[in-house]
């Protein structure tokens, strides 16, 4: 019963973290004006954290709760919100199936959910504007996705080195 | 699998990553050129051309009694299209085009814009 409790105090203060991590990535200047989207997704950290030191479950609750108040707190609409929410859940479903083929490390895993988290935005794009050629910006998107992996994985990791010994 | 083995892979996959990236704006950059044209395209024909460097509101009107309206817009060596009576409108959202291949179409009215490049052989010399 104490652990159950403890457990979901640290979940939320994760996805406060998270919360405060994306509020923090959106009040950085845009990388680049002339193509937008490109962002080093700093609440990822929590996600691959809660990926690896809790399960797939916990990393989902956080990100969606983490979405759904992104939109509703920083004046998200449900274009917005179908584009968050995509790459999500693409990135969090490939991100997972990696964990499980264990054939890369925090890092590599962290570059499958970067990449794909781009290519499931750039899906609801084409879906909505109806316009394949949008898929070609995916060739950008997928070196700043991977080199925001990089980083992402790198902070991951060593939080999760870190806090190897911390039982929760 | 052993950590070493997996930062292995995780530098091939950024390596490969980079590759089908290179390789993709190689070939993008490589097909993808500049347009010198709007060709309008009614019904699968092409009936006018109009050159990218000059600036221009071309209304267009399709179907039997021409009540089908688009208005084709070229400003800044680009073209777009401005307005439509057609129902879904998709063409009137859809960015400006400028290179080589690239499309409007407004499926309703069984009009496509596309861009060409000036010698496309098509047997018509550019008006520039």
């Amino acid at each position: 019963m104490r652990n159950k409790t403890k457990r979901v105090a640290l979940l939320g203060v994760l996805t406060s973290v998270a919360l405060v991590l994306s509020y923090l990535e959106a009040m950085l200047p845009p990388i680049s004006t002339a193509a937008p989207g490109i962002k080093m997704g700093l609440p990822n950290i929590i996600i691959v954290f809660l990926l690896y030191r809790f399960g797939v479950k916990e990393a989902a609750t956080v990100s969606f709760i983490r979405v759904f108040l992104v939109a509703a707190f920083f004046g998200g609409n449900i274009m917005t919100l179908a584009y968050s929410t995509a790459g999500a859940v693409l990135s969090l479903v490939l991100m997972t199936l990696f964990k499980k083929i264990n054939i890369f490390s925090v890092v590599g895993v962290s570059i499958i959910g970067g990449i794909s988290h781009n290519l499931g935005q750039i899906m609801v794009a084409i879906f909505l504007f109806k316009t394949v050629q949008i898929g070609y910006y995916m060739i950008v998107l997928s070196v700043t996705g991977t080199l925001a992996g990089i980083i992402i994985g790198f902070i991951g990791s060593v939080l999760i080195k870190k806090l190897e010994k911390v039982s929760f | 699998m052993k950590e070493k083995r997996k930062f292995k892979n995780d530098v091939i996959l950024v390596v490969i990553v980079i590759a089908v990236a290179t390789l993709g704006l190689l070939l993008l950059n490589l097909f993808k050129t500049e347009g010198e044209m709007a060709a309008i395209k009614i019904d699968g024909v092409v009936t006018e051309w109009y050159p990218l460097s000059e600036n221009a509101v071309i209304p267009i009107s399709t179907g039997v009694n021409n009540e089908q309206k688009n208005t084709l817009v070229i400003e800044n060596g680009e073209a777009f299209i401005r307005d439509a009576n057609c129902p879904d409108k998709i063409c009137e959202g859809h960015r400006a085009i400028s290179f080589v291949g690239e499309t409007i179409v407004c499926l309703p009215h069984k009009l496509v814009i596309e861009i060409v490049a000036d010698d496309s052989g098509d047997g018509l010399d550019a008006a520039v």
